[in-house]
Parts: C-alpha cells; structure tokens; sequence
C-alpha cells in the first residue's frame, strides 16, 4: 500500500513538473506585449526594454523557468506584474473560500448521489425514471446558466438570498452559508443527476454479479448486502465519477464565483487572464494542478482501500 | 471471401433502419427540427437578421422589444434578435471545431493504440490520462492569456482536450473486437491491416462516434458560451455567452436580455443531448419489455394432473412448478413448466439435463433466488413445515427465514461468487454471526474448522486472504465450507464441478460426498453431467425443455432408462459406446415444433439477459461541467 501511494505521488509530482513547463513556454512564448501593456499606449520604446528587463523578458527561457521553478519551491510564486502583489499570499487569500465552496458542494452531491443512484438501481421504477430524465436535464442545461436562472429568482426577484456574497475577511459563518447557500444548489442541481446516473450504473451492474447471489442465498439481508457489499464494489466507479467531477468543478467555480461575486480564485483568475498578470495566471494554474494532484491522490488510495485488487496492479 | 468472414458478432444494422427507428421517437424529431432549425438560422443570419449584429445605435440601449427591435436592444443599442442569429453561428461552429479536432486526434489514437497495441498504447493513454486530469476551464484561460481572444484557438485547445473521450471510446471498441473470430479470419486471409480496420473495426466505432459527437459539441457549446460570458471571448464577434453577459450586468434594468441567449443555449444543448440519446435508444432498439401485471393462467396447465405427491418423509416438495420470462408478446415464455420433485432427509437428488432444460431456474426458484426478471407462473414449494411458494405466490419472509439456515446453495463459478472486496474469512463469518447469533471469533473458530474440513491445509492463510488470491478448486472448497457453516439441513448445488479443471473435479465432488454422508444433509444436485449423477445421487430427475421426463432411484434409471431423452444423455457420457442418436433428435414427436420452442425460450432467456444494464460507452464522456 506505501509504495502504490508513493508511485501514485510520484506520477503526480511528474505530471506537475509537465505541467509547469508547458504553461511557462505556453504563456510567456506570447507575452512580449505585455510591458506595454502594463505601461500604457504612451510608453517610449526604451520604456518598454527597461520594463521587459525589469520582468526579465530579455533572458531565454528555460533561465527564467528555473528561476521561477525553484522560487515556487519555495513557496514564491512572484509578484503581480500590475500591483506587485506576492501572488502566493493574493491566492492564499482567496483559496478558502474557493475550496470551502468546491468541498461542501462536492460532499452533498456525493451523499444525495448515492443515496438516489442506490435507490434507483434497486427500487427502479419512478426514482429511476426520475433519475435517468434528470440526467438528461443536468447534461442539457451548462451549469452557469443554471446559475443565472438561480440568481435571477432566489437572489434578484426574490431576493431570499444576496446577489452580492458578504464574505469579507473576518465575516462569521452566518455570512459564508448565506452566501454560499445559491452557489453551492446551482452546483448540487447541476452535478447531482448525472452522478447519480453513474451510481445507478455501478450498483446495477453489482447487483447482477454472482456473489451477491450467493450472499443472499447465505441467509444475509438485503439491505445489508447492498449497503455494505455492492456499495464497497460499486463505489471505485463512484469515486472515479465524483473525482472528475471535482476537477470539472475546479474550472466551473471560477464562472460561479464570478456570478455570484465570490471573492475566491475565480474573479482574480479572470482578472488576470483578461489583462495578461502572467504570474498570477501562472501561479493561479499551479495551484489548480496541485489541487487535481491531491484529489486523485487520495482517490487513488480510497480506491485501493477499497479494492484489494487495485493495490497489486 | 470476405463474405463469409461476416459473422453476426457485430450488431450490424443499417443506417436506414437506426434513422428509421430515430424518427420513430417523438423526441429525435423533435431534437433533430430543432437542430435543422439552429443550423438555418445560422446559415441564412445575414438574410433574416434586420441588422449587423454590431450596429449600435447608441441612443436606443436596452430597448423594450417591439418596432425595428423584435427581442429589444441590448445595452450598446445593438438589435438583440440580429445578434442571436450571428451567434448561432459562432456557436456552431465552434462546437464543429472542438469535435473535429478531437476526432483527429482521438479516433486514429484509439485506433491504432487498440490494434496494434504495445508502446504506443502506453503512451498515449499516458497522454489520455493527463488530458482528463486537467480541469479544462483553468488551460483554456491559460490559453487565453497566451494567445489572446480568439474562440477558435480555445476551440482548438478544448478539442484536445477532450479527445480522450473519443480516444479511450475507440480504443475500447477494437480492444473488444481485435481478437474476434472474425477479425482473426480477415487477418489470415491476408487482408491488409489497413482494409481490416476499416472495414471490420470502423463499422463498430461508427455510431458510438456519432452520438459521442452530439454530446461532445454540447459541451463545447457549453465551454464556449461560459468564456464569452466572461468576457473572454473576442469583443467583435457577436456571441450567446456575450449577450449573456451583457444581459447580467443589466439583469435590473432589462432583465428579458438574459432570457433570449440562455434559451438558444439552453435549446441548442439540449437538443444535441437529447439527439444523442435517440440514437443510442435507436441502435439499441430497446423493445421495452414489460412484465404483465397478472401472469395469465397458462391453458394448457388443467391438462395435466396435478402431481402432488405428499411424501411425508419428504423435507422439500416442488409441486407443479412454472417459471417464465416475459416476452415482447407481453406474455411469458416458460422456462420451468410444471416441475415436481421430493427430497428426503440426507438423501441426494441428481437434477440431470442440458444447458437451457430449466435446471438452474427451479433451483433457483426454491431459493427464491430467480433473476428479477423471472417469474414462478404457478405451482408450490414446501420446505418441511414452511410454505415457500403457494400456487405461484411467494412468501418472501418464508424464504428468507429458510435461506442460509435450511437450504443453503453451491454455485457454479467458484470464483465470480466471492465477493472480491472483503477478506474470504470476512465472508466465512459473517452469516454465522448473524444467523447463528455466535460471536466473531467463535464463527472464526467455525470457519477455520470448516476449512480444514474441505481439505484446506492452512484455514488461517485463506481467511486473511482476497477471492483473487487462491485458485478455482480452492474457492469452490471456501463456498461449500460458507455453505455448510449454519448446518443446512438441504444444499443446493449448481453444476458444482462443472467450472473446474477436471482434475478439481473428482476432489470437489469427493468433498461434497465426504461432508454429505459425515453431515446427513440432503443435497439437490443439478448437473448437465450424468456421470456425476451416477457417483454420488440416491435418485436422478431427468429434465428436459423445462419438464421433468424421468425420475426414480438411479440404480434403476441408468440401468434401464425408460425415456428415450435419458438415453441419450448416457450414450453422451458413457465412454466407448456407440451414441444412440444425436442430441436433441430423440424421437419422431419432436420435430420442427420443438426447435421453435427452444428458440424461444432460448429468446426468452437471452432477453433477461439484455435488461441487464447496457453500459454505452458514450457515457464515459468526459464531461467539463461549467
């Protein structure tokens, strides 16, 4: 089991040591504009020369990447090229609540999920008739425009909920559920369906096996053999689903975030996209491989606690 | 010659009769109108339009629709209605790019990674794996900081991105037919790789690619409109996600802005999902079978004497058993059609004949173990004092006061009846300490005991280990142990031996004996195998086409078989004998009639099989929510 999850680490340290590379040529292959960008349409040539060598644009790039590699290292992951903020304290910032937000509505969609695609597979009928349109319903309509039509009732006509989150630094907890309440139903509505279906596939599936005949010939409950057998050996599926999902969710919070004016790492990823704050964007993308990294890390392991099989292959 | 190399192995169904049975459902109609009508809408957009989609008549923002303005003006003054069109445009194509280039990319990937296999197969799904690890929105902004505003270049990106789906979907689908007979008969022939896979293998990728692309360009609709809704999309093209935007920031003041794009983006996915549904349902064809609410009282049933015999003696009574599968008629076919059978105490009961006579389905039905489908028609079933099935109606608590405890069961494959997630000592100990209310570690006790007594030299290995860890013969001697471990008073074994080496054989069925006679418990015996009928059954029941033709002691039935189908199931076994007749031929009443009816049963059988769930692989779409 230490050395599956070391491999595991491995792989993923790999994958982020790719991963950096390929975004550090991607994004500063195509940022000689940038200095003026950052000093306006006035700038003088020379200006611009002293502003790109103060960046240092003028050194090739695998230098630069070392540098900014090793800084990263260290936690330094530069400053702002437009306010010379650290960007490793700007993301700090703003991370938790991005992953507050992405945690509580990964974990409901993962309870509410299995209980519906569990009861689906062994109830059929209207649960799962219900289940497989919603399905189609959750694939049929982009989780940002979900969002919109969610913030449009609840927030502007009804105005049950702020259309403008309250999370400020130091807000209680009243102004984090009040705030993530809508964001975290828009994503739950969303994602919950379409995961449920996968459910319902696996324990389906499961449930058609030859032990679990055998285990209810052996004088065992049904809902004992389900809940404990055929959910153990349908959960890897479920799992994987809900991995995938996160990783999605990671790219769609950054919209949500922005509906719902969030201050997490949506609305500053945006920012800095739109204006070309290379660091930011660089750091902000390390940090989202980092977060996927975790993620199948320690899904990886749930999958080999679960399945013994997965620990020898 | 390559004709003949067709085999029916591969669903092949022509294009016209899947678009046949699509527009059959109202909503591939439905979804396939809507989508012409998108696509004309794009197509004609500087026809219909009133206006270019970036005119701004400044002094007319956010205009209520009505006049010049059908759906208003949005907050630059430019007509609403014209720009919908232009931006279905965008839209479209778009979502062509994303699925051209992941089709470039990931059908010739799968493709050869399933084919030939080997190091490129590592590779690129090393590369599929990276891809689908990367949360697509975080590199197409990464993109856009890159290369600027430009929703073809994200196109592009996204349709890299999301070329896994076509690649893993390909990959699969020649993995599973590579090795096919018909595959492997091209290849002798002499055909070149190259003719092979376009001919053999495209065909069977062909229509999961179709609906693979309806779902995919949902979602790179999906994706695009999420970037222009941000802003981030080109500030000239007209665009739903813009509009969108446009429409949040004045959601106050105009709030009918917000409405239009949502609605073409809402309509235009949805229709791409619901296309793909269709055609999947379409090359399913899947007949919804629907089990009758009543089973109707089968006609000929009053012919035949009811053949109760009330042996006193007897601990199981099968009285005038029928089981049956619904069939696309709305009725059932019988599979088991009037069985009855006793066993006494300690006595073994060989249940004889070949795959598809009903053997494992009455089994079954005593154990209340039917596949969901299946359904006992009529007839009873009696274990001692508890009624298990009375005329047809089962008595689930019965059943399951008796399962386990009374009756236990052998399967056949002794490996898939393991559950392969929980230690074997786990599944051992389980039903003692809940069935026999002992402790843990008394069951554990018990089963090490079991163990050794199924000739497992090292009980303690065994239980620490997993299903995948020990061999067929020895998983078979873990599930007669899980069988005897509440001390049945019957055990019903299904062909026991029959997937095992045939060395295993004789020492399983030895096992079955030795703990039969040292416990006294009766065992119901079913086996294709006369053989083993004739080692180790007090009394044979001879079935065939779901009736018993025969039964009495086994001394006297293999001695002198009074049924001709008997007969013919010994000649197959008994070595160096001429065979009497071909199998299946025995006698001149069974003629054409009869095949019929094995076909149909056979359907009847397969069918259940097919409500299993279908796993289409389009399903394992990637999907980048946003």
């Amino acid at each position: 089991m230490l050395t599956f999850t070391l491999r595991r680490l491995a792989s993923g340290l790999g994958l982020l040591v790719v991963i950096s590379m390929l975004t550090y040529t991607l994004l500063f292959f195509s940022s000689t504009a940038i200095a003026r960008n950052i000093l306006g349409e006035q700038a003088t040539p020379e200006q611009i020369a002293l502003k790109e060598a103060e960046l240092g644009l003028d050194q090739p790039l695998p230098v630069r990447y070392l540098g900014w590699a090793t800084a990263a290292l260290r936690g330094d992951l530069g400053e702002s090229w437009f306010n010379g903020e650290p960007v490793t304290q700007t993301i700090l910032n703003r991370l938790p609540v991005t992953l507050v937000l992405m945690i509580v509505s990964i974990v409901l969609v993962a309870l509410i999920a299995t209980a519906l695609g569990v009861l689906a597979a062994v109830r059929r009928g209207r649960v799962d008739q219900t289940v497989q349109v919603g399905a189609v319903v959750g694939d049929a309509i982009p989780g940002f425009v979900l969002a919109l039509v969610l913030v449009t009732i609840f927030a502007v006509n009804l105005g049950w909920f702020p259309a403008v989150s309250t999370i400020r630094p130091g807000a209680g907890p009243e102004a984090w559920i009040v705030s993530l309440s809508l964001p975290v139903i828009a994503i739950v509505l969303n994602y919950v369906t379409s995961s449920a279906q996968q459910i319902r596939s696996a324990v389906i599936k499961e449930l058609d096996k030859d032990y679990v005949r055998t285990l209810r010939s052996r004088g065992l409950g049904e809902r004992e053999i389900v809940l404990k057998n055929v959910l153990r050996s349908a959960a890897p599926a479920g799992l994987t689903v809900l991995s995938l999902q996160f990783i999605g969710l990671l790219g769609g919070v950054i919209i949500l975030e922005q509906i719902f004016a969030i201050a997490g790492i949506g609305p500053l990823f945006i920012t800095a996209t739109t204006v070309g704050d290379i660091p930011v964007v660089m750091g902000l993308t390390i940090v989202a491989v980092v977060v996927v990294i975790i993620v199948n890390l320690l899904v990886d392991v749930a999958q080999g606690a679960l399945n013994p099989k997965v620990r020898l292959s | 010659m390559t004709d003949v190399i067709r085999t029916p192995s591969v669903p092949k169904r022509s294009q016209r009769g899947t678009l046949r049975r699509m527009l059959r459902n109202p909503l591939g109609i439905l979804s396939l109108s809507l989508l012409a009508l998108i696509v004309l809408a794009a197509v004609f957009a500087p026809l219909i339009a009133p206006f270019d989609p970036n005119y701004a008549d400044v002094g007319n923002t956010l205009a209520d629709p009505g006049g010049q303005n059908p759906l208003g003006t949005d907050s630059a003054g430019r007509d609403v209605f014209s720009r919908l069109l232009y931006g279905a445009r965008l839209t479209l194509l778009s979502a062509l790019l994303c699925a051209i280039v992941a089709i470039a990319i990931g059908l010739p990937g799968g493709l050869i990674a399933g084919y030939y296999g080997g190091p490129f197969d590592s590779t690129s799904n090393w590369f599929s794996n990276m891809l689908m690890a990367l949360p697509g929105i975080v590199v197409l902004l990464v993109v856009r900081a890159a290369f600027g505003p430009s929703v073809w270049i994200s196109m592009i990106f996204f349709g890299i991105l999301i070329s896994p789906s076509y690649y893993r979907l390909t990959r699969s689908a020649v993995q599973s037919v590579r090795n096919e007979l018909y595959v492997d008969a091209a290849r002798v022939v002499g055909l070149s790789d190259a003719r092979i896979i376009s001919r053999h293998i495209l065909s069977v990728v062909r229509a999961p690619l179709i609906i693979q692309t309806a779902l995919i360009c949902g979602v790179a609709i999906a994706v695009q409109s999420g970037l222009e809704f941000l802003g981030l999309g080109d500030p000239t093209a007209a665009s739903w996600g813009s509009m969108l935007g446009d429409g949040f920031n004045n959601i106050y003041v105009q709030p009918s802005l917000m409405l239009w794009p949502a609605l073409a983006i809402g309509i235009t996915i949805g229709s791409l999902v619901l296309l793909g549904n269709a055609i999947r349902d379409a090359l399913e064809d899947r007949r919804q079978i629907k089990a009758p609410r009543r089973p109707r009282p089968v006609a000929e049933a009053g012919t035949r004497e009811p053949a109760v015999v009330d042996d006193a003696e007897a601990i199981l009574q099968v009285a005038d058993l029928s089981v049956g599968y619904p069939n696309a008629d709305g009725e059932y076919t019988r599979v088991v059609r009037d069985v009855s059978l006793t066993i006494r105490p300690g006595e073994v009961l060989g249940l004889v004949g070949e795959s598809g006579s009903g053997k494992s389905q009455t089994a079954f039905s005593i154990l209340g173990l039917l596949p969901r489908t299946a359904r006992i028609l009529s007839g009873s079933i009696r274990f001692e004092e508890a009624v298990l099935v009375r005329d047809g109606e089962v008595d689930v608590n019965a059943v399951l006061g008796i399962r386990g405890r009374r009756i236990a069961y052998i399967p056949q494959e002794p490996m898939s009846n393991l559950d392969p997630a929980f230690t074997i000592g786990h599944q051992l100990t389980r039903p003692m300490v809940k069935l026999l209310g002992i402790s843990k570690t008394r069951a554990a006790e018990r089963a090490r005991d079991l163990l050794r007594r199924v000739g497992i030299a090292d009980p303690d290995r065994v239980m620490k280990g997993y299903a995948h860890e020990i061999s067929g013969g020895m998983a078979q001697r873990v599930l007669i142990a899980g069988a005897l471990s509440c001390e049945p008073d019957l055990i019903i074994a299904d062909e026991p031996t029959t997937a095992l080496d045939v060395t295993v054989q004789a020492e399983v069925l030895d096992v079955i004996r030795t703990m039969q006679r040292e416990l006294g418990v009766a065992v119901l015996l079913v086996t294709h195998n006369i053989g083993v009928i004739a080692d180790i059954a007090d009394r044979v029941a001879v079935m065939r086409q779901g009736e018993i033709v025969e039964t009495g002691p086994v001394d006297e039935i293999l001695r002198r078989p009074a049924h001709p189908y008997t007969r013919t199931l010994m000649a197959s076994m008994l070595v160096g004998k001429e065979p009497l007749m071909p199998l299946g031929l025995s006698g001149p009443a069974t003629g054409a009639e009869t095949s019929e009816e094995e076909d149909e049963r056979q359907r009847a059988l397969d069918q259940a099989d097919m409500q299993q769930p279908l796993s289409p692989a389009a399903e394992t779409i990637l999907r980048e929510d946003i």
